[in-house]
């Protein structure tokens, strides 16, 4: 791979970019197509594009296996955490009308912290999936 | 007061916890990484569940009212409603007492089967799986019962695989194609009812099925048809229950132990949901023959398996097996279509849950003590292990139907329901099957206490007391249930009439 220096450059170019449209996706959710899901796996995409290019070893260099391995229930967590907060707000579970004064904010803001949540354990998956594919037979 | 305080403020939640509980667990044991202290966390979990389910069965029977809980507050046809009425709340009591009496063997059992790095994602899985089985139960959404059968599949495809002998990879790969295949046909079934009903809640689909079968009954039937296969592959009902004696057999003890009381239920919870709330008991049981084939299934399971169990040499395939014709006598109490027969079939969920439970810790402390569970090897076992064969003996007893035992009530209730309906060769048939299971139960009793002990049980013992304990609790079950029947019968028997009655 050391010689392949327009693909090396041009993945280095490129991922910023990509972390970026996940960005876009992922907060744009709440309003248009796109979520966490989406965001997720653009963002793991990220990961894996960097790991075919340089390695396993350089990927996991920069998301080690252990963080991939938490992010996984770590996003669950968010996800029903949220639930759990607005229970003890004295609503119902993932009843997000306690989150704020007006209706469509406290909505706006659950629905935000579902969508980060969904998007940590999609990323993390995905990643972790891949790691588990490339890693065999080592 | 302060204790009053706080239940009426959670009462409301208990519907939303009993999920949320384990669910939150599991997520704990996959952070926290540490063996024991997972089983702790998991064990606090298990018996705090039975305590929330107990009190809304008790709620539920006393008040005769349903318990329902709005996720999210978003109202019944739109969002997902959770919903305890008394069948619901009788199958939720069940699981989480078996997931809570399990747990002080699973701690030694675990540590002795499972490598120490992997025992905190098996009871992650084994949270997840529990959360999943109580889904199904609690649910009145049909995706989101789809959503919690899929989780707790899952987790039991990777309890399964987690299991010591190779075989377990490829009985844990054979479940995930069928499993996989019942889930999809579900799915296929309930996205029939949505095209036709345009909705996903039971209660909804049930009150709109009228009218959609006056205009085109095609999908519906083709629904009901999907749907029973579907979940007719989850039960293990028998010509669809290859995948079960392996995945019993080589699934780590303490995963079989708990799937061998719990999850063939919780199918058979969604059975009996769709065919008698959701399709009321004319379009399976007048309009379709689902009845009488499900009647024909459970029949021929109740024989065919129990003679493979007679034929089998490994101890946890030969209760597989029996597991599999113990399910044909339950679709056979859904299928004679009569009170007396859904109680003896809902009652036996009960009955056949503690006592196959109970036998499969058994075989769990053998495995644990001599680390096989070959015929063979158990020669001589009784003299050996005698607090663990006689509750064993127990159980067996309960499982063949002698009266005095939880099992020969069942069987009494499900004779009832064949007499009803004049049909005496169902009554010859299920006393035939009884002494078919005698003879198999009678060849494992006679290697466990009438030989001489083999050399794999020279040097075996009694296991631990934490161990022995759940054991001789769900054996002193087996005989307590055989004896007074409120908490079988008890609950099942308005709930059977209640299921026929309710619906026109």
């Amino acid at each position: 791979m050391k010689l392949d220096v327009i693909l090396r450059v041009g993945t280095k170019l490129v991922l910023p970019f990509i972390l970026l449209f996940a960005f876009y996706v992922q907060f744009h959710g709440d309003y248009g197509p796109g979520g966490g899901f989406q965001a997720g796996v653009i963002a793991a995409g990220m990961v894996i594009l960097y790991a075919i290019i340089f390695g396993l070893k350089a990927a996991q260099r920069v998301i080690p296996q252990e963080l991939v391995q938490v992010m996984i229930p770590l996003g669950v967590l968010v996800y029903a955490g949220t639930g759990v907060v607005s229970m003890l707000l004295g609503y119902k579970f993932l009843e997000y009308t306690g989150f704020a004064q007006k209706f469509l904010t406290a909505h706006e803001w659950g629905i935000l912290f579902v969508e980060l949540g969904v998007f940590i354990t999609v990323s993390g998956t995905m990643s972790a999936m891949f790691y588990a594919f490339v890693g065999r037979g080592r | 007061m302060m204790g009053a305080d706080v239940l009426s403020a959670v009462k409301p939640h208990f519907p939303i916890l009993v999920v949320l509980l384990p669910l939150l667990g599991a997520l704990f044991c996959a952070l926290i990484q540490r063996g024991t202290l997972s089983w702790l966390l998991t064990a606090c979990i298990a018996f705090v569940l039975p305590v929330i389910s107990g009190l809304m069965l008790f709620d539920v029977l006393k008040t005769g009212q349903t318990i329902t809980y709005e996720l999210g507050n978003w109202e019944a046809p739109f969002g997902i409603v959770y919903k305890v009425d008394g069948l619901s709340a009788l199958v939720l009591t069940l699981i989480t007492v078996i997931g809570a009496v399990i747990m002080p063997f699973a701690r030694r059992s675990v540590a002795y089967e499972i490598d120490s790095h992997l025992q905190s994602w098996f009871y992650t899985m084994y949270l997840l799986c529990l959360a999943g089985l109580l889904g199904i139960t609690i649910t009145g959404d049909a995706f989101n019962a789809f959503v919690f059968l899929e989780i707790s599949s899952l987790s039991t495809y990777v309890m399964i695989a987690l299991g010591k002998h190779r075989r377990a990879l490829l009985a844990s790969y054979q479940y995930l194609i069928m499993g996989t295949i019942g889930a999809t046909l579900y799915v296929v079934g309930i996205g029939l009812l949505y095209v036709v009903t345009g909705s996903l809640n039971f209660d909804d689909i049930a009150s709109r099925l009228g009218p959609a079968m006056a205009e085109r009954s095609g999908p519906v039937m083709a629904a009901l048809g999907f749907i029973t296969v579907g979940l007719s592959l989850k039960i293990a009902l028998f010509p669809m229950h290859v995948w079960l004696p392996n995945a019993y057999a080589y699934a780590p003890s303490f995963a079989t132990v708990f799937l061998a009381g719990t999850a063939t239920k919780a199918a058979i919870y969604l059975l009996v949901r769709l065919l008698f709330t959701v399709f009321g008991t004319t379009v399976p049981f007048e309009s379709m023959p689902v009845g009488h084939v499900l009647l024909a299934l459970g029949l021929a399971g109740m024989f065919i398996a129990a003679f493979a169990a007679v034929f089998e040499e490994n101890a946890k395939r030969m209760l597989a097996y029996s597991s599999v014709s113990q399910m044909g006598y339950i679709v056979l109490g859904i299928g004679l279509a009569n009170v007396s027969g859904l109680t003896g079939a809902l009652a036996h969920i009960v009955n056949h849950a503690v006592m196959k439970t109970a036998l499969f810790l058994a075989l769990g402390a053998v495995v644990y003590r001599i680390g096989t569970v070959r015929l063979g090897d158990l020669s001589g076992l009784g003299r050996k292990m005698p607090w663990t064969m006689v509750a064993f003996a127990i159980a067996g007893m309960g499982l063949m139907g002698i009266p005095g035992t939880a099992g020969f009530i069942t069987k009494w209730y499900l004779v009832l329901g064949a007499l009803e309906k004049g049909w005496w060769v169902i009554v010859f048939a299920i006393v035939l099957s009884s002494l078919i299971s005698v003879v198999y139960m009678g060849r494992i009793m006679e290697v466990l206490w009438f030989r001489e002990p083999s050399q794999a049980a020279e040097k075996a013992k009694d296991p631990p007391m934490m161990m022995l304990l759940p054991l001789w609790v769900l054996a002193l079950a087996t005989i307590y249930l055989g004896f007074d029947t409120r908490l079988s019968v008890g609950v099942a028997a308005p709930v059977a009439e209640a299921l026929f009655g309710g619906i026109k």
